[in-house]
């Protein structure tokens, strides 16, 4: 069944969307991630124009987000202070990131900045997250315990000057990093339409010793409101929201979500990481390719005129 | 869709000259829209018969997007990365051109009677926004972008698309690209008798999304602000009914 998305201006199919949707829902309910990393390349995939799949992308994530903050927020694991301080800095990451998407789609730069990003960011977290599980499932194949990161154990982040306390996540750092990483978060979510969960969530557990059972519901609460900002900023400066897209694929999405998640009760730790890593890496070396490979027309033609 | 008739009742051989009628002034383009194809009828007035009978009067239906500027890009090699490097921006490049002939275009008139006429997309002006960029430049740029809205299905040839049903009435079928621009088009009609150019006429067609689609689109654009609103609250929403619905835990 087709349907005509009206922002994007092309006819798509129904099923593939909702498809879409409940694949990717699948994989974020199991790995715990939004999954914005991974609908944004396949609406790109499915001819969705670079520009709209961004910004539908980050609206997307806010449902699937919106969702699993609200479980966390149930059971308590979720650190509103630190939440707070890492929004600030998302605010300030995006309003830059708006700025520098509409300045490279000018340039006519965009599409490229946007698949180098995929493939750098993807293709780091994807190995070395991929590196870890491998080690972790040796080790516990060869009967050795897993050997744990002290809490107690400091580097230099620790060092920096503006501590403040987080009760809930039993932290007491300098905000310094603590907004930094939340406007590096913002910014990426401007330009890549992702909410960042797949670089929040290993920031916080190695970078700032955020206890484990706090950092997922906590990075959710802060990725919902950085990509709430992100999509009002582009459905007013680039008008690039598809409403309907967006619906799409979130019914699709939620529905994924909770299958995906029991799903992933069954598997280990160890086992859930290496798959989401040789996924995340699959994302980018698809990415890549496409980058070096002759492309079929090496001409394209865009609206002028457009900010 | 129809046109009047108008009786030929003149005494002296008068000029031959031609007439489109749109049956409607605006097309809506729906959600299932996939493509159409739309049906011009016309005339010919004062026909000779004589030339009609040997068919020697052509017609070419031309339907004509709204002008847009284009910036067309080439992509190039830097360091094993393809990149999109130079650039050339046109004015006023009508977004679709679709064409429907009687016959093959060359077969009808010289291809300078055509370039006078900037008739077919191939002829077709195209105004570089910088004239001072060397002309093997434009002229690459042009026929890239020629051929990439040929590509895409939004400058098309039907060629055979013009039929007489009588020796004054014809039928034009032009081709509407799934991804057709909304606004006001164009419709032109040119007679051709034995090779000659004759006579033009012209009708006005605008295309637009139909009432829900198009609601969305104005809203966006408006409304912005509200509109991002509405797209949070309606993706909040979502989440929190797809986990009362489906909730595991």
């Amino acid at each position: 069944m087709g349907i005509y998305l009206p922002i994007a201006e092309i006819s798509v199919n129904v099923f593939v969307l909702l498809a879409m949707g409940a694949a990717v829902g699948f994989l974020s309910g199991m790995f715990g991630v939004g999954g914005g990393f991974l609908i944004t390349p396949l609406l790109i995939f499915y001819n969705i124009p670079p520009a709209i799949a961004v910004a539908t992308g980050a609206n997307q994530v806010i449902a699937s987000s919106f969702s699993g903050a609200l479980s966390h927020f149930k059971r308590g694991t979720l650190d509103f202070k630190l939440g707070g301080v890492l929004l600030a800095g998302g605010i300030v990451g995006s309003t830059a990131g708006i700025f520098v998407f509409a300045l490279l789609r000018r340039l006519g730069q965009l599409d490229l900045f946007i698949s180098l990003l995929y493939v750098v960011l993807l293709g780091t977290v994807g190995g070395l997250m991929l590196v870890e599980s491998v080690n972790a499932l040796r080790a516990s194949r060869s009967g050795a315990a897993p050997v744990l990161k002290k809490s107690g154990q400091h580097n230099w982040i620790h060092r920096l000057p503006f501590k403040m306390r987080f009760r809930a996540s039993k932290l007491f750092v300098s905000v310094i990093p603590v907004l930094g990483l939340g406007a590096g978060i913002g910014f990426l979510s401007s330009i890549m339409g992702v909410g960042g969960g797949f670089i929040m969530v290993p920031a916080l557990i190695y970078l700032l010793k955020v206890p484990t059972n706090v950092v997922i519901g906590t990075s959710l609460f802060q990725i919902i409101f950085t990509s709430a900002y992100t999509t009002l900023v582009h459905a007013t400066t680039n008008q690039t929201v598809d409403v309907i897209l967006a619906f799409l694929l979130m019914a699709g999405g939620v529905a994924g979500a909770q299958y995906g998640a029991k799903a992933g009760q069954r598997l280990r730790g160890e086992q859930l990481r290496a798959l989401l890593a040789m996924l995340v890496l699959a994302v980018a070396i698809r990415l890549a390719v496409d980058l070096f490979v002759t492309p079929p027309n090496l001409y394209s033609l865009t609206a002028a005129g457009l900010n | 869709m129809l046109f009047a008739l108008s009786p030929a009742t003149a005494q002296t051989p008068p000029a031959e000259s031609i007439q489109i009628g749109l049956s409607t002034d605006a097309i809506s383009i729906t959600a299932g829209f996939s493509g159409a194809d739309l049906t011009i009828f016309g005339s010919l007035e004062n026909p000779d018969p004589l030339v009609a009978r040997q068919g020697r009067y052509d017609v070419i239906v031309v339907l004509e997007g709204p002008p847009r500027p284009v910036v067309v890009r080439r992509k190039d090699r830097v360091l094993g990365v393809w990149i999109n490097l130079d650039s050339e921006t046109f004015e006023n490049v009508p977004v679709s051109y679709s064409v429907a002939t009687t016959r093959p275009l060359q077969d009808i008139a010289e291809p300078a009677k055509y370039k006078q006429l900037s008739l077919g997309a191939q002829n077709l002006y195209m105004k570089p926004a910088d004239e001072t960029d060397s002309p093997a430049t434009i002229e690459e740029f042009t026929a890239a972008l020629r051929d990439r809205k040929a590509a895409t299905g939004l400058y098309s040839e039907n060629v055979g698309g013009v039929q007489f049903l009588s020796q004054n009435l014809f039928r034009a079928t032009v081709r509407l690209a799934p991804n057709v621009p909304v606004g006001t088009h164009k419709a032109r009609a040119f007679l051709f008798k034995s090779g000659m150019f004759v006579k033009e006429s012209s009708a006005q067609l605008e295309i637009r999304k139909s009432g829900f689609e198009q609601s969305v689109f104005r809203v966006a654009h408006d409304y912005s602000f509200l509109y991002g609103v509405f797209a949070i609250s309606l993706a909040m929403l979502t989440g929190w009914l797809g986990r009362l619905i489906f909730r595991k835990d």
